[in-house]
C-alpha cells in the first residue's frame, strides 16, 4: 500500500455499494434525508404529542364539563358553568392570593439574586467562577423536598431561628411580627411569611443564572465609563447596570413566577390553611373529586403565564435564557 | 480547451483518447432561487493540478462539493473517470477532500485520524497504521501519530488533513481553500510542497481558492468563476495575459480594463480591452505620442511602486520598478505602452 | 461582563454576595446535623446530643428500601427513554433545518415550562379518561416526558459545538451513515449524553409534584418524604433519608458538571 504507487492506481472512481441491509439502508437515508429526519423525529414527537399534548387537551376538555351537585358524578356535556364557579369570591381570593405571592417572591428573588449574579459575572475569575457556578447549581438541583424540610426545621417554634433570636435577645421582634395580621401566625412555619421565605429560597437559583448570563454580556468598561463620566454608584446602577440586567431579571422571573403559581407542596407544608391555586387544584381533583373545577383552575396559571411570556418576549428576555 | 502555455500541460502531453478525471455537462445546482452553479461545462484532465478561482459566492466551492458528492446537481450530469456520479453518496466515491477547517476528528489521535478511511473500509489494524505512518512521513510529520489534533499548529493540522485524504489513494483530491487559515510564510511553503507532492503522486488535484496569486502559481490550469458560471478556463498565463472578459481581467491580477472607445483609438477595433499595470510606462514629458494623464497617487510596494493615474476621467494603474524617477503627485504625465500588450477581450462592447 | 483582573469588588457587594450564597447553602448543611440528633420528637436546636443510631434504624426500615428501589428503577427507565428521545430530537433539530423546527423545541420544553401540577393533573385525567390503572409505568410515562428536555438541551449544545464538516469528512473518507454515527457522531456527543443522563436521573429521582398524580399507592423516595412531612412517624429516620437524598443527587450533578465544563453550559435550563 505505498502511496507513491498511486499514479497507476487501477481502482475504480466509483465504488460499488457495500451491499446488504446496512449498505442499502445507508444509501436510502443519504438519498432521502427527509425520510431519515422523519424517522428521527417520529418517536419524540409521537411520545410528547400523545402523552403530553394529548393529556393537556384531555385536561382542557374536562374544564368544559361540570359536576352534578347531588350525585357528585361528572356530567360530560359542554358547559361554561365550571368557569363561572371560578369567579366565586372564595376562588377569586385564592387566585389573587397566589398572584400576589408570586409577584412578591419574584421581586425578592431579584433583589437577593442580583449581588450574587453581579459578583459572579464581574469579579469572580477562574476557580472562583467555577465555585460560584457550582454554588448556584448544587442548591438548584438539590432535592426540592429536602430543601422544604430544612426550612421546616429552621422555622419551627422550637427550631434554629427561634434559638438564634433568643440568643440575640430579639425574640420580641419575632413575636411582634407574628402578631401582625395576614403575615403573622402561631409560628413562622405556619405563616405566610414562612411560605414566602421558602418560596424565595427554593426558586432563587432560577433567578441567579439568567441574571448572571445577562450581566456576562455587559462589557465591563461600560461601568467604568459611567463612573468616569461622573455618575455616582447609585446612578450607574440605575442608568446602566439595571437596564442591561433587566432582560435577565425578566427571564428569571418567568421561572419564579410560574413555579410559584403552580406549587402546592410548599404552602401545604409551611403555611396557613388558606389555599393557593396549586392546593386548590390538588384538593378539587383529590378529596372533592371535582375534576372539572380542578381543570378550570389549571387554566388560570396557563393564561397568566401566556400573557407573562408574551410580555417577556417583547422585552427580549428569551435571549437571556 | 485553450492550453497553449509552454509549461507542463497534461492536456497536450498525454496523447490518445483520455477520459476526463472529472467532467461536468451542463451542471446546475440551484438553492431555491439562487443559482449557485449555473449550466457549467468542465473537463479536468487526469493528473493535472486544477484550480477553481473566484470571489466568495461565485460557485467554486459548490462545484467542489458536487464532485465530492455533498451536493447533488439540480440538472446536468457529472462523471468521474468516465463513471456517472449523480446519486452516488460521498462514501462510495474514490475522491477525497481536504476541508477548509481541516475537519479532523477531535476524539481520535493523529494516527487514527489518518487511518480512518482505511479503518471503515475494513483494512486490518497493523496494515492501516503502517500506511497511516507512511502517509504522515509523506507530509513530513513522522512520529506525530500519538498527538491529538488540538495539540497541533494550524500548518500541522493541514498536513494531517492532507495525509488523511492521501492515504486512501483517491482518484481525485479536492482541496477547499486549504491554505486560507495559514499565515503568509507558511502558505508559501505549503504551496510549493503541495505542488511537488502532486507531481510525485500524479493524483488529479482540484483546488478551490479566492487568491489569484495562489491559483496562478500552483495550477496547471485555472477556471475563473463568477455568479455560478465559468468565465474562462486556461493556463495561468492565458488567464493572466489574455483575459476574455472584464471580470477576469479585473479579478486576476487587477488589469486596467479599457472601454471600447478608448481601445478603438489604439487598435482600431471597438472592443473592451485590458492592459496590465506593468505594461504602462510613465514619463513626465509634457506632450508626445501617448495618453495624457495626471498622477493622482503613489503607493510604495518595495520592489515596485504602484501609481494611480487619471487619464481624462479614466482611472488607470501602473506598476513601475522602484527607483524610477517620478513626477510629483498632481502633475501631468504621459503614458505609453506597446500595442501588443493591449489585449482585446471577447466580451461584446 | 469582562473587566480588568486587578479590580476589587466593593465591600458591600462582597458581603451581599456571600450572604446570598450562605442563604442558599446553610439550610442544606443543617440537614446533615439533624441526621445525627438524639432528639426524636421535635426539631429542637441545638441538638441535645449526637448519635449515629438512626442510620441503623433507617437501614432496617423496609419501607425506605422499597421507596428507594422504586425511585431508582423509575429514574433508570425514564432516563433511558429520555436519552433515546432527547438525542433523536436534538440530532434532528440541530443537523437539519426544516419547517416546524421551532415548534419541536417548544414541544420539548413545554413539560418543564408549565407548572408541574398542570403536567401532573393532565396525565392523571388522561389516565382516568383512558381507564389506565396506576402502575410503575404510569410513573415512568410522566418522568420520561419531562426528562427529555434535559438530555435534549445537553445534546443540542454539544451538536452546536461539533463542526458540521466532521460528518462530511467521515463520509468523504468512505464511512456510510451508520459507520459515521458509530465512529464520529457518538464519540463526540458521548460525554454530553452522559451528562444529560445524569441530570435526567437526578431530576426523576427528586420529582414529587407530577409523581403524586401518577403514582397511585406506590411510594417513590420523594413521595415517602412528603408523607413523612405531612404525617410524621419517626422524624430522625426522615432526617437520615433527607441527608442521603442530598448526597445521592449531589454526585450526578458534580459529574455532569465535570463532563461538560469546557464549553457547553448545562445551566438551570434543564430543570
Amino acid at each position: 500500500m505505498t502511496i507513491a504507487a498511486v499514479q497507476s492506481n487501477p481502482a475504480p472512481a466509483i465504488l460499488p455499494g457495500s451491499g446488504g441491509m446496512r449498505g442499502a439502508l445507508s444509501d436510502l437515508f443519504w438519498r432521502r434525508p427527509k425520510l431519515l429526519l422523519l424517522l428521527m423525529l417520529l418517536p419524540p414527537v409521537l411520545w410528547l404529542g400523545i402523552v403530553y399534548i394529548g393529556s393537556l387537551f384531555a385536561l382542557l376538555a374536562q374544564s368544559f364539563f361540570s359536576i352534578d351537585e347531588f350525585s357528585g358524578l361528572i356530567n360530560r356535556e359542554f358547559t361554561l358553568k365550571t368557569y363561572g364557579d371560578l369567579f366565586q369570591a372564595a376562588n377569586l381570593d385564592i387566585i389573587l392570593r397566589t398572584v400576589t405571592m408570586a409577584a412578591l417572591v419574584t421581586l425578592a428573588s431579584a433583589i437577593v439574586a442580583f449581588p450574587i449574579a453581579y459578583y459572579a459575572a464581574r469579579y469572580a475569575r477562574g476557580r472562583w467562577k467555577a465555585l460560584f457556578y457550582l454554588g448556584v447549581m448544587l442548591p438548584l438541583w438539590s432535592s426540592y423536598l429536602v430543601k422544604i424540610y430544612a426550612w421546616k426545621l429552621i422555622l419551627a417554634k422550637e427550631g434554629i431561628l427561634t434559638w438564634l433570636l433568643a440568643k440575640l435577645h430579639l425574640l420580641w421582634l419575632l413575636d411582634a411580627w407574628l402578631s401582625l395580621p395576614i403575615v403573622g401566625g402561631n409560628s413562622l412555619s405556619v405563616s405566610f411569611t414562612g411560605t414566602f421565605i421558602v418560596f424565595v429560597y427554593v426558586w432563587l437559583p432560577f433567578m441567579i443564572l439568567p441574571v448572571q448570563a445577562a450581566l456576562e454580556r455587559v462589557p465591563g468598561n461600560l461601568v467604568e465609563a459611567s463612573s468616569d463620566l461622573g455618575a455616582s454608584p447609585g446612578q450607574t446602577f440605575r442608568n446602566v447596570l439595571f437596564p442591561l440586567a433587566l432582560p435577565g431579571i425578566v427571564a428569571g422571573s418567568i421561572f419564579t413566577f410560574s413555579l410559584t403559581l403552580g406549587d402546592y407542596i410548599i404552602p401545604q407544608i409551611i403555611g396557613t390553611s388558606r389555599l393557593f391555586i396549586g392546593q386548590a387544584v390538588y384538593s378539587q381533583q383529590g378529596t372533592a373529586g371535582n375534576i372539572p373545577l380542578a381543570a378550570a383552575f389549571t387554566v388560570v396559571p396557563i393564561v397568566i403565564m401566556g400573557f407573562y411570556l408574551w410580555g417577556a418576549k417583547r422585552m427580549g428576555a428569551f435571549d437571556a435564557l | 480547451m485553450c492550453a497553449n502555455s509552454p509549461s507542463f500541460d497534461p492536456a497536450t502531453e498525454l496523447t490518445g483518447p483520455m477520459t476526463s478525471a472529472v467532467s461536468f455537462k451542463q451542471v446546475s445546482r440551484h438553492f431555491g432561487s439562487v443559482r449557485a452553479v449555473d449550466a457549467v461545462d468542465l473537463d479536468i484532465v487526469p493528473g493535472e493540478f486544477f484550480a477553481m478561482l473566484g470571489p466568495s459566492g461565485s460557485g467554486k466551492t459548490t462545484c467542489l462539493r458536487l464532485i465530492a458528492g455533498f451536493e447533488q446537481p439540480t440538472a446536468g450530469s457529472i462523471s468521474i473517470f468516465g463513471e456517472r456520479a449523480e446519486g452516488v453518496p460521498p462514501y462510495r466515491r474514490n475522491v477525497n477532500t481536504v476541508f477548509q477547517d481541516y475537519a479532523l476528528f477531535p476524539h481520535l489521535n493523529v494516527l487514527d485520524n489518518v487511518a480512518y478511511g482505511l479503518m471503515v473500509k475494513g483494512v486490518g489494524k497493523a496494515e492501516r497504521l503502517k500506511a497511516a505512518e507512511e502517509a504522515l512521513s509523506l507530509v513530513r510529520l513522522p512520529g506525530y501519530g500519538t498527538r491529538r489534533p488540538s495539540q497541533l499548529s494550524g500548518g500541522q493540522r493541514q498536513r494531517v488533513a492532507l495525509a488523511r485524504a492521501l492515504v486512501n489513494q483517491p482518484k481525485v483530491l479536492l482541496l477547499d481553500e486549504p491554505l486560507g487559515a495559514l499565515d503568509l510564510k507558511l502558505r508559501e511553503n505549503m504551496q510549493e510542497e503541495l505542488k511537488s507532492l502532486q507531481k510525485v503522486l500524479g493524483i488529479t488535484f482540484v483546488f478551490v481558492t479566492h487568491d489569484q496569486g495562489e491559483a496562478l502559481s500552483m495550477a496547471d490550469r485555472v477556471a475563473v468563476f463568477n455568479d455560478g458560471r465559468i468565465m474562462q478556463v486556461g493556463s495561468p498565463e492565458d488567464i493572466y495575459q489574455r483575459p476574455k472578459t472584464r471580470f477576469v481581467a479585473d479579478f486576476v491580477g487587477s488589469s486596467n480594463v479599457l472601454p471600447p472607445d478608448f481601445v478603438q483609438r489604439y487598435s482600431g477595433q471597438h472592443r473592451w480591452g485590458s492592459l496590465r499595470p506593468e505594461s504602462i510606462r510613465v514619463s513626465s514629458a509634457a506632450s508626445g505620442d501617448g495618453v495624457a494623464a495626471r498622477l493622482v497617487g503613489t503607493n510604495y510596494l518595495g520592489a515596485t511602486t504602484r501609481l494611480a493615474l487619471d487619464a481624462n476621467g479614466l482611472m488607470l494603474h501602473a506598476v513601475v520598478p522602484a527607483g524610477t524617477s517620478l513626477p510629483a503627485e498632481g502633475e501631468a504625465v504621459l503614458l505609453t505602452f506597446n500595442r501588443e500588450s493591449l489585449h482585446l477581450m471577447d466580451e461584446p462592447a | 461582563m469582562r473587566s480588568d483582573r486587578g479590580q476589587r469588588a466593593p465591600l458591600g457587594l462582597k458581603i451581599a454576595a456571600a450572604c446570598g450564597l450562605l442563604f442558599l447553602h446553610l439550610p442544606i448543611l443543617l440537614i446533615f446535623v439533624y441526621a445525627f440528633t438524639t432528639e426524636e420528637k421535635s426539631f429542637v436546636w441545638p441538638p441535645p446530643g449526637l448519635t449515629t443510631q438512626w442510620f441503623a434504624v433507617t437501614w432496617n426500615r423496609p419501607d425506605v428500601w422499597e421507596a428507594l428501589s422504586l425511585s431508582v428503577r423509575v429514574a433508570a427507565i425514564s432516563t433511558a427513554i429520555a436519552l433515546v428521545l432527547g438525542t433523536l430530537c436534538a440530532a434532528a433539530v440541530s443537523q437539519t433545518r426544516f419547517f416546524g423546527r421551532e415548534a419541536i423545541s417548544l414541544l420539548v420544553i413545554l413539560p418543564i415550562a408549565l407548572p408541574g401540577i398542570i403536567t401532573g393533573i393532565a396525565l392523571r385525567s388522561a389516565f382516568a379518561l383512558a381507564d389506565i390503572p396506576f402502575s410503575f409505568w404510569t410513573i415512568v410515562l410522566g418522568h420520561a416526558t419531562f426528562c427529555v428536555v434535559v438530555v435534549y438541551n445537553n445534546a443540542v449544545a454539544r451538536f452546536r459545538r461539533t463542526s458540521g464538516s466532521m460528518i462530511e469528512a467521515s463520509m468523504d473518507l468512505g464511512a456510510d451513515g451508520f459507520q459515521t454515527f458509530r465512529h464520529v457522531v457518538l464519540p463526540n456527543i458521548a460525554t454530553a449524553l452522559l451528562a444529560g443522563g445524569m441530570l435526567a436521573f437526578a431530576l426523576s429521582f427528586d420529582e414529587v409534584i407530577v409523581t403524586t398524580f401518577t403514582a397511585g399507592q406506590q411510594q417513590t423516595v420523594p413521595i415517602w418524604m412528603l408523607e413523612e412531612l405531612i404525617r410524621p412517624r419517626q422524624r430522625p429516620v426522615t432526617n437520615v433519608v433527607a441527608m442521603v437524598v442530598v448526597l445521592v443527587t449531589l454526585l450526578p450533578i458534580l459529574l455532569a458538571y465535570y463532563l461538560t465544563r469546557d464549553g457547553d453550559q448545562i445551566a438551570g435550563s434543564g430543570k
